[in-house]
């Protein structure tokens, strides 16, 4: 199946706009936000959240990206495949409303991962999460507090979020795995 | 107005510039870490990815990770060790295994047990990873061959320290970035040291220049036909220290090891450091960016002067904290293979 379009540039703009409102509304002001962005594509979602509340509210909100395979549940599983790559948190998230953001919500596991790493490296006041897609098949009792699609989706569709900043394209995309030409995800 | 405090890490590749394909883990083939004449380059590069990854967790209040939990290590010494074994033992640790570790002098090798039977008790307890270090060239390989465990040499005889090689490279790498035309001199007994030859070997297609100096009869006989022969064309063999010290970005002397100087293979140590004692005098001679390394553990005023190893140029610790870094990266790489 070709892949088909959901969201383009201007969508995942908006969507974004709409989060950070929400997200500025929700704790009355951005003055102790710091934002996490789980990588890869978390991070620069991350990044253009804090530029436009930075608009909005003339704050500086600093951004951290974190890597979570460490924190996997599928490590010692058989044929794990998973290159560990750099945290880089430059403050620290003590007391702070720490947003973890992420492209996309599925089974609730690399949040999972992503909340054991945080607490590893700090004691935020809170924890929030604001994803770009939801797109269902929770396997976990986590949900997330700012979503910018939801997209009811099949198990054998891949939502794909391409970024400016990693894919040189702003897009949303599903697609169907057939069989064998599937690429697991 | 962009003022946003923003991570300028330089990982995240950015649109319209140029990146190299992302490493992937699919590349890793070993169950065992035996020596690094297997290695591909792809293989390295991997390694040193992942080891950056666990410099971040090193850094860290909480050095700990559950990355490994539920697995045991074993880690087997049939001699002596500070630093390898501690940074071994704390790198499965820091990645949440269990250890158990087994010294000769305290356990059954004591009665008589033999290295087969001593690894297979162990592979019945159901460990997962077995780490050795053994004063036999090729102990690991034989370990290998007999066992399902994954199998990590942390050093055996005159042959291989593999963990050594990669973190020595890894040390260099962080000081550099760029190695191409660097110089690398290693210098003192290569005859017996494993830690030469892993490195021999690691540095090869990296664009280093490796120069190995000592007086004539800590060289291998052969050496310079097996350098040929095995297209080590990266190594150079010279004799006189201050020649090979003449713009060398990396100065490694080796510890003199007196335990093997009785069958005559210099006059006498008081020789041997008039003639190569990396000292502050003749550290002059190398390149303007120079930096020390030691496998360790030094002899102090032997191999190495006392200036010299502290000195600023010195990466010393740094190899030491660097190598839990690479010993995580092999743990975590040879845990994800299938057995």
């Amino acid at each position: 199946m070709p892949e088909k379009i959901l969201l383009n540039s201007s969508d995942i703009e908006r969507a974004l706009v709409r989060i950070a409102h929400e997200i500025v509304e929700h704790n009355k002001g951005a003055k102790s936000i710091a934002f996490v962005g789980i990588k890869t594509r978390g991070v620069p979602l991350a990044q253009r959240l804090a530029r436009i509340i930075h608009n909005m509210e003339q704050v500086d909100i600093p951004v951290g990206s974190l890597d979570i395979t460490l924190y996997r549940d599928d490590v010692t599983s058989l044929g794990f495949k998973h290159v560990v790559q750099q945290t880089y948190l430059p403050f620290d998230i003590t007391n702070k409303q720490v947003i973890l953001v992420d492209d996309v919500f599925y089974t609730g596991r690399s949040i999972r991962a992503a909340l054991d790493a945080l607490m590893d490296l700090g004691r935020p006041q809170t924890i929030q999460l604001a994803v770009l897609i939801d797109r269902g098949h929770r396997e976990l009792p986590i949900r997330a507090d700012f979503v910018g699609k939801n997209i009811p989706t099949a198990h054998n569709e891949e939502i794909k979020v391409f970024l400016n900043e990693v894919d040189a394209v702003d897009k949303v995309a599903v697609r169907r795995l057939d069989g064998e030409n599937s690429e697991p995800k | 107005m962009e003022r946003i405090v923003s991570p300028n890490e330089p990982k995240l590749s950015t649109a319209g510039q140029e990146s190299l394909p992302p490493l992937s883990i699919g590349l890793w083939r070993h169950r065992n870490v035996l020596d690094l004449d297997d290695f591909l380059s792809d293989e390295i590069a991997l390694v040193f990815e992942i080891a950056d990854g666990m410099v971040e967790v090193l850094a860290r209040d909480v050095k700990k990770v559950p990355t490994l939990r539920g697995r045991t290590i074993a880690i087997m010494f049939y001699e002596p060790s500070t630093r390898t074994r501690a940074s071994f033992e704390l790198a499965a640790k820091y990645l949440g295994a269990d250890t158990v570790s087994l010294d000769s002098a305290k356990s059954s090798v004591a009665k008589g047990e033999s290295l087969i039977d001593s690894l297979r008790t162990l592979q019945a307890l159901e460990v997962n990873t077995i780490i050795i270090r053994h004063p036999c060239s090729g102990a690991p390989y034989i370990a290998a061959q007999h066992l399902q465990t994954s199998v990590i040499n942390a050093g055996d005889g005159c042959h291989a320290h593999p963990s050594q090689g990669l973190l020595d490279l890894y040390t260099i790498k962080r000081k550099f970035g760029d190695l191409k035309g660097r110089k690398v001199v290693i210098i003192g007994d290569i005859m017996h040291s494993r830690v030469a030859r892993s490195n021999i070997w690691g540095t090869r297609s990296t664009g280093l220049h490796v120069v190995l100096c000592a007086p004539k009869t800590f060289i291998p006989q052969g050496m310079p036909e097996m350098l040929e022969k095995c297209g080590l064309d990266h190594v150079s063999i010279e004799h006189n220290l201050d020649h090979a010290l003449e713009g060398a970005d990396v100065v490694m002397p080796l510890r003199l090891q007196k335990e093997r100087q009785q069958s005559g293979f210099i006059s006498s140590i008081r020789e041997y450091v008039r003639l190569y004692q990396v000292n502050g005098e003749r550290l002059k001679k190398a390149g303007p960016d120079v930096i020390v390394m030691h496998p360790g553990p030094m002899n102090e005023g032997v191999e190495i002067s006392h200036d010299v190893a502290y000195c600023n140029s010195s990466l010393i610790e740094q190899q030491v904290t660097n190598g839990v870094a690479i010993r995580m990266a092999l743990l975590y790489l040879v845990s994800g293979v299938r057995n």
